[in-house]
């Protein structure tokens, strides 16, 4: 049976890989090779803080599941990460808007978390805090680079802003057993970080030059596993070689 | 399989002394022996700094059984060297009288570079790294750059050029005085 607990470290440890792998798909055609480098290495950290992540929630479940078996034989109905995340890369602009987005809430998400009554959660927040304190950085200083650099790179960055803006809403959601987490002191209410993250964002945005778009209709449904068409052909890449050769090592 | 020795040993930092009063009794000799063993491992992407000097060895006990066992942490989440660093350790115990080791990963307290001794900060230094600057866990800025010298000549005109490099814990600068890159050991 899933306990709540179970639920909520699994959401986590999906926001994390599906980011992570949407970030890994970069490599070969960042930019430049200093990009390729930082994206990747973006891609990494939260690929090490999926890990982290499913080998408690199969701790938690007790079933015997390992990181890998949590990883790469769920189908995208049991994945419960962000839509946003999973969105395809779009162009450079996309990637750098996206990160900005998701790391100016993951950063006091995850500070928040470090005061958890659940200890494993406490010291695996304490480890991504650090490292997406240097995602968020990155992706500001880019946003200001794209956003008051040339026209073209101007127009795209409204453009991302744009179509990423009705995905945000999302992040501030609180599914039911989460919510019952919180009031134990062991998950973070997400609806409270909802004002640092418009802080950090007005910052960014200011400096960048660029407009904040309105709030409006905003998207959901990756909690409760009701996914865009893009989640399940990237699991189907990412999944394909554990389902073909289970059990392969390196 | 041969045991993997480390070959950089004579000029690795000195290991700090493991924190147990003396080496008065069998025990504590014993522990002293197995710490040392463990701390001639080094961090493979950076092989003058060794795991002690790293930060990275945590303890070394024994269990009831009078099995040994190595805690360690990882720098880094997705840190790919913790892997090769583990079988390491197993091999470096193995070979100073310690089989069938025991490496066991803890994530608290989270590793910082505060954790990074003199020895093992002079010799990154000395080995073209730049190591960090100042103390972890101040709230960072979202913008500015920490002014960071250049390890070859010294000079503090340097510029950022990436803030992630060749591996997950540096980052990428380049020195205005002398032109050369450089790696930044990232203060975290």
């Amino acid at each position: 049976m899933s306990t709540p607990l179970f639920a909520y470290t699994l959401r986590l440890a999906d926001d994390a890989l599906v980011l992570g792998h949407r970030l890994s798909e970069w490599t070969s055609r960042a930019p430049t090779l200093e990009e390729e480098m930082a994206l990747a290495n973006i891609a990494l950290d939260l690929i090490g803080q999926a890990r982290v992540l499913y080998s408690y929630a199969g701790e938690v479940e007790g079933r015997g599941r390992s990181e890998d078996d949590l990883a790469y034989f769920r189908d995208e109905a049991a994945f419960g990460n962000l839509l946003v995340n999973e969105l395809p890369n779009g162009d450079f602009a996309f990637t750098v808007v996206r990160q900005a987005l998701v790391s100016a809430f993951m950063l006091p998400y995850w500070t928040a978390l470090t005061g958890s009554r659940d200890a494993t959660l406490a010291a695996i927040a304490a480890k991504a805090e650090k490292e997406v304190s240097y995602h968020l950085r990155h992706a500001a200083e880019w946003l200001v680079r794209l956003g008051d650099g040339t026209d073209e790179s101007r127009r795209r960055s409204i453009a991302a802003l744009e179509e990423l803006w009705p995905w945000t809403g999302e992040m501030f959601e609180m599914p039911d057993d989460e919510r019952a987490l919180a009031e134990a002191g062991i998950a973070v209410d997400r609806a409270a970080l909802k004002a640092e993250w418009s802080r950090t964002v007005d910052t960014i945005l200011e400096e960048a030059t660029l407009d904040r778009p309105r709030d409006g209709w905003m998207q959901t449904g990756g909690r409760r596993g009701v996914h865009t068409e893009h989640l399940g052909t990237m699991l189907a890449v990412m999944q394909s070689l554990a389902r073909a050769h289970p059990g392969a090592t390196w | 399989m041969h045991p993997v020795i480390p070959s950089a040993e004579s000029i690795l930092p000195v290991s700090p002394a493991i924190p147990a009063s003396a080496a008065d009794t069998p025990a504590d000799e014993r522990r002293a022996r197995a710490w040392s063993a463990a701390a001639s491992v080094v961090d493979p992407e950076i092989p003058v700094l060794s795991i002690a000097d790293l930060g990275v060895l945590r303890d070394i006990r024994f269990d009831a059984a009078g099995r040994v066992e190595a805690v360690i942490t990882p720098t880094y989440s997705g840190c790919p060297a913790m892997n090769m660093i583990a079988v390491e350790i197993g091999l470096a115990l193995d070979a100073a009288g310690f089989p069938d080791a025991k490496v066991t990963t803890v994530l608290s307290p989270a590793w910082s570079t505060d954790l990074m001794t003199e020895a093992g900060r002079r010799a990154l230094a000395g080995y073209g790294i730049a190591p960090p600057v100042g103390r972890a866990g101040g709230r960072r800025a979202l913008f500015g750059e920490t002014s960071v010298a250049c390890p070859h000549c010294g000079s503090p005109e340097t510029e950022r050029i990436s803030e992630f490099g060749s591996t997950a814990c540096k980052a990428l600068y380049r020195c205005r005085a002398c032109r050369e890159p450089f790696d930044y050991f990232k203060c975290i």
